[in-house]
């Protein structure tokens, strides 16, 4: 069971290792997105600090999102796909591999800029670690809860309208505690219950996620 | 509706060929006999559980372009549990010398082959195969002839769609007219 995980995990890494331009896409939207706030808004520190948290966190939200929609994709339209439920493991194995390897090389990233589009976006240097530290427990949130949808818009050639109606209010309260974290940080108060919250959100999504993703690629493998 | 009142049983050592025309429900009755396809009236029933013991090839050979042929048959191996050397396999279905080429930058017919090398690791006793003679050659389609009738031989039971025949005791099931009654 094991060494089927650590192969799939291999086979998804170098899959987007491969394909550089998928993986750098999230990243290059997350900095272009926060990097027009102070051309569209203004260059005020003081407003920008107002709306940085906010700012972030939904391009971050966003960029997970657009990432997620050609996630099982090239697996199904190859075959790849009806393989893996045809194989003697169950699915999730494979999957929640697929899903670690996709949040290492997308999510990971996105977590690391933060700090960096933070400090741009005039937040208080002492905020930055607050900000990394959400972003890095709210995306793997993201990656999974988003790969529920794109498992169930597998089958449907535009997919990607569809994955967000159904993803984004599932999305809302990781954005809610995420950029409430770091509004907090800002206003000097302790932030440790509003992490143990994003923390028990993704507990949730990472126990039941991974299985609700590999039954909905069989619910669309069906039709 | 595709088609109804279809009844067959099958065991070990058969070959089956499925045929009918374009459109009659070849690839979905496959699919529905390995479990992918749920929407169906009826039952399916095999001896015991089939995924330990299912070889499937679907329409599509399930080979990604970014890995290479060996990657590729590497984690079909992983994933069905079937030992073997990968080399060896390729080199059966003449790919030596493409071990290492990304599959995107081979031919259909050889990307079809990547995923036929699993035909000759370690047998499984199920083997379902859709269209496995797509874009083969003519050399291509004769070794892989033998290597169904090889396997049937050892006891394996062979489902297949194709419009090639193989071998003379291979029994048929030919699924209604074209279009069926919706």
């Amino acid at each position: 069971m094991s060494g089927v995980w650590w192969a799939a995990l291999r086979r998804e890494l170098t899959l987007i290792w491969r394909a550089p331009a998928d993986m750098a896409q999230p990243l290059f939207f997350f900095v272009v997105v926060v990097s027009l706030f102070p051309l569209g808004l203004s260059p005020k520190p003081e407003l920008l600090a107002l709306v940085a948290p906010g700012a972030v966190w939904v391009a971050a939200l966003l960029a997970v999102m657009l990432s997620l929609d050609g996630l099982f994709r090239r697996d199904q339209e190859s075959g790849a796909l009806d393989q893996m439920l045809t194989a003697p493991v169950l699915s999730v194995v494979p999957v929640s591999a697929k899903l670690l390897a996709h949040w290492l090389l997308t999510g990971l990233p996105l977590a690391l800029m933060a700090p960096l589009l933070g400090y741009m976006m005039q937040l208080p240097v002492a905020v930055l670690g607050t900000l990394m530290v959400s972003v890095l427990l709210g995306t793997p949130t993201l990656t999974v809860v988003g790969a529920i949808g794109a498992a169930l818009t597998v089958g449907l050639n535009r997919g990607g309208i569809l994955l967000a109606v159904l993803v984004l209010p599932l999305y809302i309260p990781v954005l809610v505690f995420g950029a409430g974290v770091v509004r907090t940080a800002q206003d000097g108060l302790p932030t440790d219950g509003l992490l143990a919250v994003l923390g028990a959100i993704l507990a949730l999504a990472l126990s039941l996620g991974p299985l609700a993703v590999a039954l909905g690629l069989r619910i669309s493998a069906g039709d | 509706m595709l088609f109804r009142e279809l009844a067959f049983s099958a065991g070990d050592g058969e070959i089956w060929q499925i045929t009918g025309a374009n459109g009659a429900g070849k690839t979905t009755l496959l699919r529905i006999l390995v479990g992918l396809h749920g929407f169906f009236e009826g039952e399916v029933r095999w001896r015991e559980p089939l995924a330990p013991s299912l070889l499937y090839l679907g329409h599509q050979p399930g080979v990604r372009e970014e890995l290479s042929a060996r990657e590729n048959l590497r984690y079909s191996q992983a994933l069905s549990g079937q030992a073997g050397d990968p080399d060896a396999a390729l080199d059966a279905v003449g790919l030596y010398g493409f071990e290492d080429v990304p599959a995107g930058r081979l031919s259909a017919g050889q990307k079809r082959r990547i995923a036929l090398a699993r035909l000759w690791l370690a047998p499984k006793p199920v083997w379902v195969l859709d269209e496995p003679f797509t874009a083969i050659d003519q050399d291509g389609v004769a070794r892989l002839d033998a290597r169904l009738r090889q396997a049937a031989a050892a006891g394996t039971l062979v489902l297949y769609t194709s419009h090639h025949r193989v071998g003379d005791d291979v029994r048929r099931l030919h699924l209604g007219d074209a279009g069926g009654t919706p």
